[in-house]
């Protein structure tokens, strides 16, 4: 017993200790880079797993430590890290930190006018690691293993087995021609020898020559030289910048206060392409769910029939889109749709002749209502299932009650039948309502967002809604990463998902129930 | 509300159903006869193949250019390793909420019920410098790696199922985990001898729901995966047809046929829970 009770101490102390040691690794490391704040979060959280292990009083919250840590990282980091990101210029251009952008370019050389150049002899040994030997008005350095020491040319290691004057091989290594050195250059321009304090670099396939830094930065006034021209950069908006507005790449983050925001709705072209996606993506999300859900009810209405004949089977049919992955029937649709050779298309032409050809994809208008029928083939089913579900539990005693008092079929659905279903599936609705506000996966495999909007300087479609003009803005290569201004529209459609469930909580008690009986 | 229907009666009620199963039948037809079409033009296809064929999915397994073998194995290998582990962690996670009283345990509840409302992909942006960093640290966990992608999953699977798992622990008497502590077991053996096996059918709908969702999921696999051979299917079949529909029509319906495969599977199991409000309409589409 005592043995058991040991080792399950000792694997403990094990695993706690490896995971600090871990966390500090990860720390020092994020140090290194300037990066303060996140270099603080693996101690944090090292610290209060291993308080959580070693507390008993703390037992509970040991079975929660592996979910909340994914949950703390994965998902309440990203959250809380978007909403900072909205207030700064993050993007292509402004990747770095700043310690991290001023390092990059205080590591900038040039080649000075009185500048030492070097010729050189490049060797290999078997393993293919590199030795230099640098030549330069009868003095020679040699370079190898990142280390620069002064050498003879007489000294021993050369062979110079056919006496022309210049070594075949160094000790073990082999003399490389140009031919061998030619692929190995890329590597060679990395090399900064650093040889009585200067700087040597590769100038050309036959020259190195000594460096000195481009750029002198000044902390206390946060400037940066050029050395060659004396010019000087002040740091605006998180770039360097001349008097004259030249700027020096890269630039580092910054804050940029609500300026982002303040582009959403002011920019005129911006804000105009931005609000009609806006609208879109409210309007989408609305008109499918009462499209899908007029459907599904009117379908399940018809099959929940008694006296119809193979309900089983209709039903198994209907439900086979909803049983399919969507990234999948989606860009089948999208063939289907296509105009030059999409079914649909040959078969209106087929029928109604040439003129009869629909941009299904291409004319705003039509991709809209293209986006909407797709999306009602894939979601109906699904309101028809829960809608089926809601009826059989409906009394058919009301319906009795009502054609006694005479009352006609129509009026039964709208006085019986919606209210009693409208009950319980309210909350699906709105729940679908929320997953189609969010819908990237249709709208991106099936139009892209497009047609683009004319005129948009962001990448804006007609069929874009918010969360594909998010990723359009973060990710779309060919207008640059502008995540500050893709960060504030993904907070934006926070707030609008957050009032739609606070809505659905409200209607559905859930905050009461979990007050009441957690 | 029914009653016996005229011959007119049930003539139309049979067409109105019958075109909409048309509806609901016609693009699967479509395109399972478009995989095994010779052709690959989509003009010149026919609904019934005139000579049936399987050129397209010998294509699909030797192509170079589109390793789509390569992106079905990736998935159901991210899709299985994520679903897996969810379950457990949401299990763990669930377990301590329904049967431990503990300080922070409403707060924490309520905690998970505020953020499982937010879909974790809107913070795309901050995911990707996350992971971006974190390759700069670990890279076998940064951009274009599949732990990277699954580490991310783990985290948006977590809020939901946990609520979800601890509602129906919180169905399970506690009376039998009572008498088996009174005979010497800890509470961990409590739990997993006694309480997982009761809640099997759980633990199965979770792991297909979760199945589900993460085989259909693009977004976040499109911003962090790079390159051919780390695809998912939904990145990669999106990257095989880009919009070649005149060219690599049929290798795409073979590919596509194959790909509803194991999420047709995953979705007659999972038939009931789906059905039942359950998943809140938002699990898939």
């Amino acid at each position: 017993m005592i043995w058991r009770l040991l080792a399950k101490y000792w694997a403990k102390v094990i695993i706690l200790g490896t995971l600090v040691a871990v966390s500090i690794y990860v720390s020092i490391y994020l140090l290194g880079k300037g990066m303060y704040i996140p270099a603080a979060m693996p101690l944090i959280g090292s610290g209060l797993i291993s308080y959580i292990f070693l507390s008993s009083k703390r037992y509970p919250l040991r079975w929660l430590v592996p979910g909340l840590i994914f949950l703390a990282v994965m998902v309440a980091y990203p959250i809380g890290y978007t909403f900072v990101s909205s207030f700064t210029n993050v993007g292509t251009g402004h990747m770095l930190s700043r310690t991290q952008a001023v390092d990059q370019l205080l590591g900038r050389t040039y080649a000075p006018a009185d500048a030492q150049t070097y010729s050189y002899a490049a060797f290999a040994n078997e393993a293919g690691e590199l030795a230099l030997v640098l030549t330069a008005e009868g003095e020679s350095l040699l370079y190898v293993a990142g280390e620069a020491s002064s050498i003879q040319l007489s000294d021993s290691r050369f062979l110079d087995q056919d006496g022309d004057g210049s070594a075949e091989a160094f000790g073990e290594y082999r003399r490389l021609s140009i031919a061998q050195i030619v692929p190995r250059l890329s590597e060679l321009e990395t090399y900064a020898i650093d040889f009585e304090g200067a700087e040597i670099g590769l100038r050309d396939l036959n020259t190195w020559v000594t460096r000195a830094p481009l750029y002198e930065y000044d902390e206390t006034t946060s400037t940066m030289t050029d050395l060659t021209t004396g010019v000087l950069y002040k740091a605006v908006d998180g770039i360097f910048t001349a008097e004259d507005g030249s700027e020096i790449y890269p630039g580092y983050r910054v804050g940029v206060g609500l300026r982002n925001y303040a582009r959403l709705l002011t920019n005129p072209q911006i804000a105009g392409p931005f609000a009609k996606v806006f609208i879109w993506t409210f309007v989408f999300a609305l008109l499918t769910t009462i499209l899908n859900f007029s459907l599904g009810l009117g379908t399940a209405v018809l099959l929940n029939d008694p006296f119809l004949r193979f309900r089983t089977l209709y039903r198994v049919l209907m439900v086979i889109p909803y049983a399919l992955p969507g990234f999948i029937t989606i860009l089948v649709w999208r063939g289907m749709l296509n105009e030059s050779f999409g079914i649909i298309n040959v078969i209106l032409t087929s029928v109604f002749g040439a003129g009869a050809r629909v941009k299904w994809l291409t004319d705003p208008m039509w991709a809209k209502t293209s986006i909407l029928l797709v999306n009602l083939w894939l979601g109906y089913p699904y309101m028809m299932l829960i809608s089926l579900g809601s009826l059989q539990s409906i009394p058919g005693s009301l319906y009795e009650a009502a054609k006694v008092d005479g009352a006609r079929w129509w009026q039964q659905f709208w006085r019986i039948t919606l209210p009693l279903l409208l009950m319980p599936l309210g909350p699906l609705l709105v729940g679908t309502f929320a997953f189609n506000f969010n819908n990237f996966t249709l709208i991106y495999l099936l139009t892209e967002g497009g047609p683009p909007i004319a005129g948009s300087v962001t990448p804006a479609g007609a069929t874009d809604i918010l969360i594909s003009y998010t990723y359009n803005l973060a990710f779309q290569g060919d207008r640059g990463n502008q995540l500050g201004l893709a960060a504030a529209v993904s907070v934006l459609i926070f707030l609008i998902i957050g009032t739609i469930s606070a809505i659905n909580f409200r209607m559905t008690g859930a905050l009461e129930e979990l007050s009441k009986n957690v | 509300m029914y009653s016996r229907h005229s011959v007119l009666g049930s003539v139309w009620r049979h067409g109105i159903v019958l075109l909409l199963c048309a509806f609901s039948v016609f693009p699967v037809l479509w395109i399972a006869s478009a995989s095994f079409n010779a052709t690959n033009n989509m003009q010149t296809q026919q609904l019934i193949p005139p000579q049936p064929s399987l050129v397209h999915y010998r294509e699909l397994l030797n192509s170079e250019r589109y390793d789509f073998f390569g992106w079905l194995w990736n998935s159901l290998k991210i899709t299985l390793i994520t679903a897996s582990l969810t379950v457990v962690l949401a299990g763990l996670g669930a377990y301590s909420f329904s049967r431990f009283r503990f300080k922070g345990r409403r707060v924490g509840l309520l905690g998970l019920l505020l953020i499982q409302m937010f879909p974790q992909m809107l913070a795309m942006v901050a995911i990707f410098l996350l992971i971006l960093s974190l390759g700069d640290v670990f890279p076998w966990a940064g951009l274009n790696t599949h732990t990277g992608l699954i580490l991310v999953y783990l985290g948006g699977a977590m809020g939901f199922n946990t609520w979800l798992m601890k509602g129906y622990f919180d169905t399970i008497p506690r009376s039998l985990e009572e008498s088996a502590k009174v005979d010497g077991a800890s509470p961990f053996q409590a739990f997993y001898k006694i309480v997982l096996p009761l809640a099997r059918p759980i633990l199965a709908t979770i792991f297909i729901l979760s199945f589900i969702s993460t085989y259909s999921e693009l977004i976040i696999a499109s911003i962090l995966l790079r390159s051919n051979d780390m695809f998912t299917l939904p990145v990669g079949m999106n990257l095989l047809i880009s919009d070649q529909y005149g060219r690599r029509w049929g290798m795409f319906a073979a590919g596509a046929l194959v790909s509803m495969i194991p999420f047709l599977v995953a979705f007659i199991l999972a038939q009931r829970s789906l059905v039942s409000g359950l998943t809140r309409g938002s699990v898939k589409e």
